[in-house]
């Protein structure tokens, strides 16, 4: 029994049915209570109202960040093994994880607004959010723009690694080239926690939501490329015959 | 490899090759922008460096779709790749020529262009510099974002959306050595990082755009 035997799109296809619901109903219930919780946190002293954009800020950052992972994890899982189900399931997250930018730059634009009195700032931590986005763009305009799904999986994989390399190598490029607006990263496992638990548990509770979140539409997504792969698997069986 | 370098410079030379066009475009963009913002020395000079960067990387943008797509569509590339020289060293000798007829007349009209839009004198020698050490890791991008494009008809918009973003570490640590260079500093930390970022470039990118030509061959 090793991890791998999921590789194979039956029982990938038979697991995921499986988990898929509950994940989407635990995705759900965490969602609705993590922003309900998080929404009826006391106001921030110097903050205001609009520290509870926090709750959606963060963990789609998070999440926008970690998709790109996942990606880059599936790319070369398909490079070194090729696995069908892992190019499918990059494919499948690209736009979640683009989705997740656009919240992430958008939330951030409006806590800005009040915040900083700005919109946009060309701050390092909003500049590489910005160039991770358009390397979503790119890798999903490579994946539409190539009709044979192998090549495009394979092309694709090392467009992922490439670009992987370059987001963080734009991160601290940016860093290099100006000194941000943006606050530090408030929680961190060596610096210690530098937040009330007030903000911190509704916090923890909306990041496990996006994360169930996300692996539900992952999975839904990549059973959907699954189903019309047989499709056209079958429909090309039948111009045949 | 030679023999390939050579036989793309001539043919970049002929006519019909697109040799200058690059240059022109520099050229036409140095002349654009001060119509944009107005000629008023100061704020000229201020964003030189900037628009000098921004320029040559559109102008090494603009002939890049032909990299391998002219040799695909006559079937060159089938045959390089079944010479004996590895991809990687087709792929190498083609930026290689890519930056000989684009990258280096940039390199070499830069100080004219940077008079043209009021460039600090002092930061002329960095322009020279800056451009000469970083449009070499230009090409080979390029040469990269061709060669997974190259299957792709009119690949052309996605090819500079794919390109663009890998431009933008070169781009900042290009521009800022001007910067400096032009504020009287000594630009050495990023100009020590530019020449990083092409050295690691010129050395890894060969092996992913050939693996992408591998795939776009078979």
């Amino acid at each position: 029994m090793s991890l791998w035997e999921y590789a194979n799109p039956v029982k990938f296809m038979r697991l995921s049915g499986a988990v898929l619901p509950w994940v989407s109903a635990a995705a759900a219930v965490t969602l609705v209570a993590g922003l309900a919780w998080g929404f009826s946190t006391p106001p921030d002293y110097r903050q205001g109202a609009t520290v509870r954009i926090m709750f959606l800020h963060v963990p789609a950052a998070m999440m926008a960040i970690n998709a790109w992972m996942m990606m880059l994890v599936a790319s070369l899982v398909w490079i070194i093994r090729r696995h069908h189900v892992s190019a499918l399931a990059a494919r499948a997250a690209a736009p979640v994880g683009a989705v997740m930018t656009v919240i992430a730059l958008v939330t951030g634009a409006i806590w800005g607004q009040p915040t900083w009195g700005t919109w946009w700032e060309w701050d390092p931590r909003l500049t590489s959010f910005l160039v991770l986005f358009l390397f979503y763009l790119g890798y999903i305009a490579l994946w539409s723009a190539i009709e044979d799904a192998d090549s495009a999986a394979d092309l694709t994989s090392v467009m992922c690694l490439v670009g992987s390399v370059f987001a963080i190598l734009s991160r601290y490029a940016a860093l290099f080239w100006n000194q941000g607006l943006h606050q530090g990263a408030s929680l961190s496992v060596q610096a210690g926690e530098r937040m009330a638990g007030t903000y911190k548990y509704p916090l923890y509770l909306c990041m496990l939501a996006f994360f169930l979140l996300f692996i539900a539409l992952v999975l839904a997504r990549t059973r959907t490329e699954i189903r019309r792969r047989r499709a056209a698997a079958l429909i090309a069986r039948e111009a045949r015959s | 490899m030679k023999a390939l370098l050579l036989r793309d410079l001539q043919l970049a030379t002929r006519a019909g090759g697109g040799f200058g066009l690059g240059l022109a475009f520099f050229l036409i963009v140095c002349t654009l922008v001060p119509f944009g913002v107005g000629a008023g020395g100061d704020v000229l000079s201020r964003i030189a460096p900037g628009i000098m960067w921004v320029g040559a990387l559109l102008a090494c943008l603009l002939s890049l779709d032909r990299v391998f797509a002219l040799d695909r569509e006559d079937g060159s590339l089938d045959l390089l790749a079944t010479a004996p020289v590895p991809l990687e060293g087709v792929v190498l000798a083609k930026a290689a020529a890519h930056w000989i007829t684009t990258g280096l007349p940039l390199v070499v009209a830069a100080p004219v262009f940077g008079l043209l839009l009021h460039l600090p004198a002092p930061a002329l020698p960095w322009l020279v510099l800056s451009l000469a050490l970083g449009t070499p890791a230009l090409s080979m991008l390029g040469a990269f974002g061709a060669a997974l494009t190259v299957g792709v008809r009119r690949g052309g918009l996605l090819l500079s959306l794919l390109v663009l973003p890998l431009y933008i570490p070169t781009l900042i640590f290009g521009a800022e050595v001007v910067r400096m260079g032009a504020a009287g500093q000594a630009p050495t930390t990023p100009l020590a990082l530019l020449s990083g970022i092409t050295l690691a470039v010129v050395a890894a990118i060969p092996f992913a755009a050939a693996a992408a030509l591998r795939v776009n061959l078979r």
